[in-house]
């Protein structure tokens, strides 16, 4: 029996009231999300049981219980707290997926301070914009990453400590950096998480838009009560479940689904901190008899490309439920999955904003396989038109996917940028930014996005943001960012360039601009494939037309180029 | 061909590579390490097809064929 039960009988008279009841929440009461995965466990009698099940490379493999999780993050709170880090100060995470990074999560909660994690592969400058619009206090990182920390410090005078949590010794400490190790520190016993309340910011995750800087999405406390509720009903966690949630604690699905959820209910949880090969996947499987398996269509399709002959070398037996996050899952994908594994992904739709799943498919729910499901018991959804923004209520017809804005885990604005916070609702919607339609059971079906970010392995990309990291680079006059299609990762960067007199379009002059904006942004960033060309498409007043080139790509009709200049 | 690994090694080394991350050999795990990503597998493709003029295609550049420097020149001198 899962733990959602009927999905219909699940919508009639639902309340969040369901979730704040369960974790003995009372409105106006404090509510510390560490504090909930951590010390309200252990007095739940779960103090002996396995929390985190970590494996890196070469099968190093540390364990803690529920103990540790509530002792070490006591540990680390309260050494934040001696360094004078006080609630609400952002705390930045740059690591890899190492247990620092998990167990500083919960302490950094715990102090009421805000976790800012960041993906650990991000460049110097990546770092730096968004470090500088949360004008973080203090970085928590490793030796390996702590060089791009170096780079940008001179420009950062609000960041006061760079805290290594793996410093060796080998090299002296340089400027601002101090060395704290988790699993040495003298450990505190008791501490008293801050009494933060609902509205109390929690983390800040940065998601990029089409224009502008990326954006720092405010979540608060609060959000527990939905992201509790969606990992217990869709990722269907119980008692005995061994589960691993495959995402980057870097990204939203990391935090939300791969800390909070499962240890707001007391789940033991695995990570593998190892790079993707379908043959580690598949052995850390069987080892740690994984039952619940939360993970990104492009991982799947990765997996699918491996074959299936792989698939028999290993007992994949344990695997009850499997569900999938990061962009739309296709329909071939599930029906492999059910192939191979004897059961289907399901599909979770929802983003960064949303802090918690919004339209999915259920474990007792007849599967559609392509389809994104339905709307979550207390999740109020439509299809908007894309001109007046009403509900299009009609069956088939194509529009903006809209959700009244009244979930828990709901962003609360846009970190010092609440302008562009509100241009995000319509007519009182709440505007994800993608188009669906509706079935005539009420599954919703993916179109596809309303704007031009770019949906890579699960990850948006502003092109805006890698066309400004172009135009720095010494030989590009001119450059356009847009999606390409691609197999595994649905989408990756393509950019068209101009280049100043005297450069070459040759290949070495590609593979420069490449790597100059993997380091410089990210690999996810790093342009895929670079056209060079003597002129870009563009309006008559001088402005680039992405559109244009973006319909060239995906064999599109261009539409009105009334405005293209001639050449 | 110690020559080619000695290139494809001082590559990675210097663009993947960190002052506090440089003990990289020729059997040290690049993908599965996490050293490279499969993002960044791409710009290291694009190397190695230009430097050794060859064309790799996209079947056989894999995450477990681009795993080590000793991998990388073998999958290198199949294609030239």
């Amino acid at each position: 029996m899962s733990n959602i039960g009927s999905y219909e009988k699940r919508l009639e008279n639902f309340d969040w009231s369901i979730a704040e009841k369960e974790l003995d929440y009372t409105p106006g009461g404090n509510i510390n999300i560490g504090w909930y995965c951590s010390d309200r466990i252990c007095e739940m009698g779960k103090a002996n049981k396995p929390a985190l099940i970590w494996e890196g490379l070469g099968g190093i493999e540390k364990q803690y219980t529920f103990n540790d999780l509530r002792v070490k993050s006591n540990t680390i709170a309260s050494y934040l707290k001696d360094l004078g880090i006080k609630n609400e100060d952002r705390v930045c995470l740059f690591m890899d997926k190492i247990p620092e990074l998990y167990i500083g999560f919960v302490g950094i909660l715990k102090l009421g301070a805000v976790a800012q994690p960041l993906f650990s592969a991000f460049g110097d400058e990546s770092l730096h914009v968004r470090l500088d619009n949360a004008q973080t206090t203090a970085i928590i990182t490793q030796r390996k990453h702590v060089s791009k920390v170096r780079k940008i410090l001179d420009q950062m005078p609000y960041v006061k400590h760079i805290i290594l949590v793996d410093y060796d010794g080998n090299k002296p400490l340089k400027e601002r950096e101090i060395s704290f190790n988790m699993d040495e520190a003298v450990p505190v016993e008791d501490f008293k998480s801050f009494p933060t309340k609902a509205e109390s910011p929690s983390v800040l995750h940065y998601t990029s838009g089409t224009t502008g800087q990326p954006k720092g999405v405010k979540h608060v406390h609060y959000s527990l009560i939905s992201q509790y509720l969606t990992t217990k009903w869709v990722l269907d966690l119980q008692e005995n479940d061994i589960y691993w949630c495959t995402a980057d604690p870097g990204w939203v699905t990391g935090t939300s689904y791969g800390i909070i959820g499962p240890w707001s209910l007391g789940i033991t949880q695995c990570v593998l901190d190892t790079g993707f090969s379908a043959e580690s996947w598949y052995k850390f499987i069987e080892k740690r008899k994984i039952t619940m398996w939360y993970s990104a269509p492009t991982a799947i399709r990765s997996l699918m490309k491996a074959g299936n002959e792989i698939i028999k070398q290993y007992d994949l037996s344990s695997l009850r439920h499997l569900a999938s996050v990061g962009e739309p899952l296709n329909a071939e994908a599930v029906i492999w999955s059910e192939k191979v594994f004897g059961k289907a992904f399901l599909d979770t739709y929802w983003q960064t904003e949303t802090g918690s799943m919004m339209l999915t498919n259920y474990p007792d729910m007849k599967i559609k396989p392509g389809s994104m499901g339905k709307p979550f018991p207390g999740i109020t959804a439509t299809i908007l038109d894309t001109k007046t923004f009403e509900p299009v209520n009609e069956v088939g017809k194509p529009g903006l996917i809209g959700f009244k804005p009244d979930w828990p885990a709901m962003m609360r604005t846009y970190w010092r940028n609440e302008e562009t916070y509100q241009k995000k609702f319509e007519n009182g919607w709440y505007l994800p930014g993608d188009r669906a339609y509706i079935d005539k059971e009420g599954y919703y079906w993916f179109i596809g996005r309303d704007d031009d970010v770019i949906n890579t392995g699960g990850h948006l990309v502003s092109p805006f943001e890698v066309e400004s990291a172009l135009l720095e680079h010494e030989a590009v006059a001119e450059s356009a960012v847009v999606a390409k299609p691609d197999e595994v990762n649905m989408e990756v960067v393509k950019a068209f360039v101009t280049l100043k007199p005297g450069f070459e379009a040759d290949d070495d002059m590609e593979l420069k601009i490449m790597n100059f904006i993997r380091k410089k942004l990210s690999p996810l960033a790093m342009p895929q494939e670079i056209e060079f060309r003597d002129s870009l498409p563009k309006t008559r007043s001088g402005k680039i037309m992405r559109r244009v080139l973006h319909a060239q790509e995906w064999g599109e009709e261009i539409g009105d180029i009334s405005t293209l200049e001639d050449d | 061909m110690e020559d080619m690994k000695e290139m494809i090694l001082e590559y990675v080394i210097e663009e993947y590579c960190d002052e506090e991350n440089d003990d990289v050999t020729f059997d040290t795990p690049l993908i599965s390490g996490g050293i490279v990503d499969s993002f960044s597998m791409v710009s290291l493709k694009r190397f190695l097809e230009n430097k050794y003029k060859i064309s790799i295609p996209d079947a056989d550049a894999t995450p477990e064929a681009f795993d080590t420097v000793n991998k990388i020149e073998v999958l290198v001198k199949k294609f030239q």
